[in-house]
C-alpha cells in the first residue's frame, strides 16, 4: 500500500486546502475544518460552538433551509458535523460525480450563512433533545467527556461543559452568532480537504472557483488553553439518577503532541497496554484476577487520540459493583501502573499492541470519510497530516522505555477522580 | 467590529446556481468465489484490496425454543474465546494480536455472529485459532462463573436505558412470545447457567452445516478457500444448524404506554408489516420509506426536527426478520411534546398514503438509495458484511449488483401504491415509552393508546 499524496495549497483569503487523490475509490469527500471549538467559546455561552454547528446546517445565501441535506443526499450521499475542543468539522462523502456540488454546498454556507431567529430557536431545541438523549435520560451520559473536565481543570475553556447548560443555550442571540461567525469562521482560520476519486489540478481550480472569493477577514489569535497541573489529587463525586453501578474516572495530564509526539505516542501506548484485549494489565487484574469491576478501559485524548491541542487528558475508566470501595479500584490501578513503571512492558506485549492499533489504522483509512477526517484534522491541529500518515511506523518506533517512562509520569503527577454514584445507593 | 446576521447573509453578486453532476463513475464488485465444505460449512470469499486486511464473517443460525436458551448463549458467546485444551483465555488474545487481530463475539435470537479482522499476512495462524475455538472450546467452570456475573451486572445497565426499555416493549406487542423477542436473558435467568450446560449448546449448536463463512480482503480467494478447508475439516457434525422460525404476522392496534417514572423523554416506537429483500415490492418500499423517515430530508425529519424541534433524530427503516421484514418508526422526544409528536407522526404517515410521493421526491430517494449503497461497500468490512447477510438469505452479490437497476425502474405510481399499503396509520401499532404521569393524558386524549 502506498502512502497517499498530500497536495496542498492556500488561497488568497487564506482558506488553507489539502488533497487527496485515490483512484481506486468511486466516491470522493469535501471536509470543512475551522479552527474554533468548544474550548473557544465565550463564558456565559456553553455550548455555543455546538449549536453553531447545527446553525450551519440551516441555509444560505443559494440555499434556503433544508437545501443543504436534500442536495447532498439527493447525490447520493451522506453528510454530518462535529465540534471538538479545538475544532469543528463539516463534511459530505458522495458519489465522485457530485464533487463540484459538495464544494459549492460547503463554500456557500462558509461565504453567507442565513442567520434567522427562527432556525436559532429551532435548534437550540434540536440541541436540547440531543442532550436529553445522549446525557440527561440515560446512565452514563457525558461520563466521563462533560463530567471528568471539570476536575482535572480549572479555566473556563477546559472545564466547562461543551454540551452546554441549558439556560445559558436558551440565551443565545442572534448577534452572538454573526459575531461568533465574523470571528472564527474567516476563511484564514479553515481548511478544506478534498479525498477521493478526483484530478488534483481539476480539483484546486474547482476549490479557487467556489470558495476564492470569499473576502479575507482577519483571523483571531489563537490562544493557548495550558494551565498548570494539578498539585494534588482531587476528588469529585456526581451523583447519576438512572445509573446502576457505581462509576469512576481517572484524569490525567497528557504530553504537548504537537511539541513531544513521541512522549504522547508512549501515553497511546500505554493505554492500549492497559487497557485493550483480553491480556491488558488492567483487564487482568482488575476484570478477570481481583474482580473488582465490571468494564474497564484506559487511553489517550478525552474525545480520542491525537483529537485536540495541549492540554489534552489521559483518562482510565472504569464500572464496578457498588459492594466495591472505590479506592481498592484505585490501589490496584496504583499498582499496575508502579509494575510498569518500574519494568515496563515486555517487547512482544508492545508489539501485539501496535499489531493492532496499526491495523485499526488500516481499516479507518479504508473509508473515505475516516480517512478524510483524520488527515483533515491533523493538517489543522498540528499542521501536518503526515501524522495520520505516518502513525503505524512512529507507533512501531515507541519503545517499552518510553511507555515505561509515562507510567512513570503518570505515577509521579496528581490526577483527578470522579466518582459516578448511583441515586439512592445500589445493593 | 463584526457584521450583522443580515449582512453576513447577502453577497453583492447574490445566490447562485447549483453546479450540475459530473460523470459517473463505476467501479465493479469483486467476485465472490464460494465452496461448499464436506463438513457443510459454506465459504464465500472476495478479493478487495486497497489495505493489507481481511475481514472475516462467520454466521452460525442460532436459534432455540428452550426457555434457558438465551442466557445459555449469551454465555457460550461471553466464553467462546476463553479457552481450549491448548490456550487460555490470554493466549488466544495474544496470538491474535500478534497478527493485528481481533474477534468478536454476539447472539441474538437469529444467529451467533464472530466477526473478525486482521493484517492479510497472518490469516493463516488466525484461521487456526478460529479452528481452535469452534472445535475445542472448554468454556472453563471458572470464565463461566466470572463471565455469568460480569453478564448479569452488563443486563443491568442495558435494561436502565430507555431505548433497551423500549425495545423489549415493542418486541413483545408485535411478536407476543415468539423466540425472536428474546433479545437479552433475565438476570435469574443468567444467573442459573451452569458451564455443562454452556458446553452442551457449543456441541449440539455451534455447527458447520447450515453456516457460513465470508473472508473479504487483499486475499486471493482461490488460495483461501483452500486454506479454510484444510484449517476447518476437523469441524464437524452429524445435524445441521438451527434457523429462526418466522415471527407471527404483525397485528396492527393501539399502542401501547409504557411508564418508565421520571423520565424527560419519551420513546415512541410505531411498527408495522413489511416485506424483505427478495420481494416484488422492496425497491418501491424503500423509496417509499426514505421520503417518508428513512433519511435527514424526510418528511417527518424535516417536521419534527427542523420544523418542530421536538427531536434530535427520528428514523424509519426495514426491519428483516424471518420470512420478510417489518417497518420501524422510531424518535425521541421530549416528555411536554410526546403527545405533539405523536399527532404530527400520524400525520404524516397519513400523508404519504394521500398526497404520495412527487417525482422530485422519488428521484431524491433513489440517488440517496444508489448513492450510500455505493459509499457503504467501498471498504471491505462493509463489503464482507454485506456479503455474509445476503448469503443468509440465499442472495448472492449479483443482488447488489442489480438494485441500482431495480431502483432506477421504479415509478412514481408504485412508489404511491407501496406507501398505501404499507404507510396507512391504520396498518401499524407498537409502543410510547414515557413517564406515564406526564405524558398519559396528552397522547390518550389522541386516541388508539392503551
Amino acid at each position: 500500500m502506498s502512502p497517499p499524496e498530500l497536495h496542498r495549497s492556500t488561497l488568497s483569503n487564506g482558506l488553507r486546502v489539502l488533497i487527496v487523490p485515490d483512484p481506486a475509490t468511486p466516491v470522493v469527500g469535501v471536509a470543512v475544518h475551522v479552527d474554533v471549538g468548544f474550548r473557544s467559546e465565550p463564558e456565559g455561552r456553553t455550548g455555543f460552538a455546538h449549536l453553531f454547528e447545527h446553525l450551519m446546517f440551516q441555509g444560505s445565501e443559494s440555499l434556503e433551509k433544508l437545501a443543504h441535506f436534500r442536495h447532498v443526499q439527493s447525490s447520493g450521499g451522506v453528510f454530518n458535523g462535529s465540534t471538538h475542543q479545538d475544532y469543528t468539522d463539516y463534511f459530505e462523502v458522495l458519489p465522485a460525480a457530485a464533487l463540484e456540488r459538495a464544494l459549492f454546498l460547503e463554500a456557500d454556507r462558509l461565504r453567507a450563512p442565513t442567520l434567522s431567529v427562527e432556525n436559532l430557536r429551532n435548534q437550540v431545541d434540536v440541541v436540547k433533545e440531543e442532550i436529553r438523549l445522549n446525557v440527561l435520560n440515560r446512565p452514563y451520559g457525558g461520563f466521563p467527556w462533560i463530567l471528568l473536565p471539570p476536575v482535572l481543570y480549572d479555566t473556563f475553556p477546559n472545564a466547562h461543559n461543551g454540551y452546554g447548560d441549558f439556560s445559558e443555550l436558551e440565551q443565545a442571540s442572534l448577534d452572538d452568532a454573526a459575531a461568533f461567525f465574523d470571528t472564527y469562521y474567516a476563511p484564514g482560520n479553515a481548511q478544506v480537504t478534498v479525498a477521493g476519486y478526483l484530478d488534483v489540478d481539476e480539483t484546486m481550480a474547482l476549490v479557487e472557483k467556489h470558495f476564492g472569493d470569499i473576502p479575507a477577514r482577519p483571523t483571531p489569535d489563537r490562544p493557548s488553553f495550558y494551565e498548570p497541573p494539578l498539585g494534588s489529587e482531587r476528588r469529585q463525586a456526581v451523583t447519576d439518577a438512572h445509573a446502576p453501578l457505581p462509576a469512576l474516572a481517572l484524569g490525567y495530564r497528557l504530553p504537548d503532541p504537537a511539541t513531544d509526539l513521541d512522549a504522547y505516542l508512549g501515553h497511546a501506548l500505554l493505554g492500549s497496554v492497559l487497557g485493550d484485549g483480553e491480556a491488558a494489565r488492567l483487564q487482568r487484574r482488575l476484570v478477570h484476577i481481583d474482580g473488582l469491576v465490571t468494564d474497564v478501559s484506559a487511553g489517550a485524548g478525552l474525545m480520542g487520540a491525537l483529537d485536540a491541542r495541549d492540554p489534552d487528558t489521559f483518562t482510565i475508566t472504569a464500572v464496578h459493583p457498588a459492594a466495591v470501595d472505590p479506592d481498592r479500584v484505585l490501589s490496584a490501578v496504583d499498582e499496575e501502573l508502579d509494575k510498569l513503571a518500574a519494568e515496563g512492558p515486555s517487547d512482544e506485549e508492545l508489539a501485539r499492541q501496535v499489531a493492532r492499533w496499526s491495523a485499526g489504522l488500516y481499516q479507518e483509512n479504508d473509508r473515505v470519510m475516516y480517512r478524510m477526517l483524520g488527515l483533515g484534522a491533523r493538517e489543522l491541529l498540528y499542521g501536518r497530516a503526515e501524522i495520520a500518515v505516518e502513525l503505524p511506523e512512529r507507533l512501531a518506533a515507541v519503545t517499552p522505555e518510553q511507555v515505561r517512562s509515562a507510567a512513570a509520569t503518570l505515577r509521579g503527577s496528581a490526577r483527578a477522580v470522579l466518582l459516578v454514584e448511583p441515586k439512592g445507593g445500589e445493593a | 467590529m463584526t457584521r450583522t446576521a443580515e449582512q453576513i447573509a447577502h453577497t453583492a453578486p447574490g445566490p447562485r446556481p447549483l453546479p450540475p453532476l459530473g460523470a459517473t463513475r463505476a467501479v465493479p464488485l469483486p467476485d465472490v468465489e464460494e465452496r461448499l465444505l464436506p463438513n457443510g460449512l459454506r465459504v464465500l470469499a472476495a478479493h478487495r484490496p486497497g489495505i493489507p486486511m481481511f475481514e472475516l464473517r462467520l454466521r452460525v443460525p442460532f436459534a432455540g425454543d428452550a426457555a434457558e436458551h438465551p442466557a445459555v448463549a449469551e454465555l457460550l458467546t461471553e466464553t467462546l474465546l476463553t479457552g481450549t485444551p491448548t490456550r487460555d483465555r490470554v493466549a488466544i488474545d495474544d496470538e491474535l494480536a500478534a497478527e493485528g487481530a481481533d474477534f468478536g463475539v454476539s447472539v441474538d435470537p437469529e444467529r451467533l455472529m464472530l466477526s473478525g479482522s486482521g493484517l492479510v499476512a497472518g490469516l493463516s495462524d488466525v484461521l487456526g485459532v478460529l479452528a481452535d475455538v469452534l472445535t475445542a472450546a472448554t468454556h472453563p467452570d471458572a470464565e463461566v462463573a466470572r463471565e455469568r456475573d460480569r453478564l448479569a451486572e452488563r443486563i443491568t445497565m442495558a435494561r436502565a436505558q430507555p431505548r433497551t426499555i423500549a425495545r423489549e416493549a415493542l418486541q413483545r406487542k408485535r411478536f407476543g412470545t415468539h423466540p425472536i423477542t428474546k433479545e437479552m436473558p433475565t438476570e435469574a435467568e443468567v444467573a442459573a447457567v451452569t458451564a455443562e450446560q454452556v458446553r452442551a449448546l457449543h456441541s449440539t449448536a455451534v455447527v458447520p452445516r447450515g453456516s457460513i463463512l465470508t473472508l473479504v480482503g487483499d486475499l486471493e480467494p482461490a488460495t483461501v478457500l483452500a486454506e479454510v478447508e484444510k484449517q476447518l475439516a476437523g469441524w464437524t457434525a452429524d445435524h445441521e444448524a438451527v434457523e429462526l422460525s418466522p415471527p407471527p404476522a404483525l397485528v396492527p392496534g393501539d399502542l401501547e404506554l409504557v411508564h418508565r417514572p421520571g423520565s424527560v423523554q419519551s420513546q415512541l416506537r410505531l411498527t408495522a408489516p413489511g416485506v424483505g429483500r427478495s420481494h416484488p415490492d422492496y425497491a418501491a418500499l424503500q423509496l417509499a420509506n426514505l421520503v417518508f423517515g428513512g433519511y435527514f430530508s424526510s418528511r417527518w425529519m424535516e417536521n419534527i426536527r427542523e420544523d418542530k424541534g421536538y427531536t434530535y433524530g427520528a428514523y424509519s427503516g426495514v426491519e428483516f426478520v424471518p420470512g420478510g421484514g417489518v417497518l420501524g418508526v422510531d424518535t425521541d422526544v421530549a416528555s411536554n411534546v410526546t403527545a405533539a409528536a405523536l399527532l404530527e407522526t400520524r400525520y404524516e404517515l397519513g400523508r404519504l398514503t394521500a398526497v404520495p410521493p412527487t417525482q422530485a421526491e422519488v428521484d431524491a430517494a433513489r440517488a440517496y438509495a444508489i448513492g450510500s449503497l455505493l459509499i457503504s461497500l467501498d471498504n471491505q468490512g462493509g463489503l464482507a458484511s454485506t456479503i455474509s447477510t445476503l448469503a443468509a438469505n440465499d442472495l448472492s452479490i449479483d443482488w447488489i449488483r442489480g438494485h441500482p437497476a431495480r431502483l432506477e425502474a421504479v415509478t412514481v405510481e408504485e412508489v404511491a401504491a407501496a406507501a398505501l399499503r404499507y404507510f396507512a396509520p391504520s396498518a401499524f401499532t407498537g409502543v410510547i415509552v414515557g413517564d406515564a404521569d406526564v405524558i398519559g393524558p396528552g397522547v390518550r386524549a389522541l386516541g388508539g393508546v392503551s
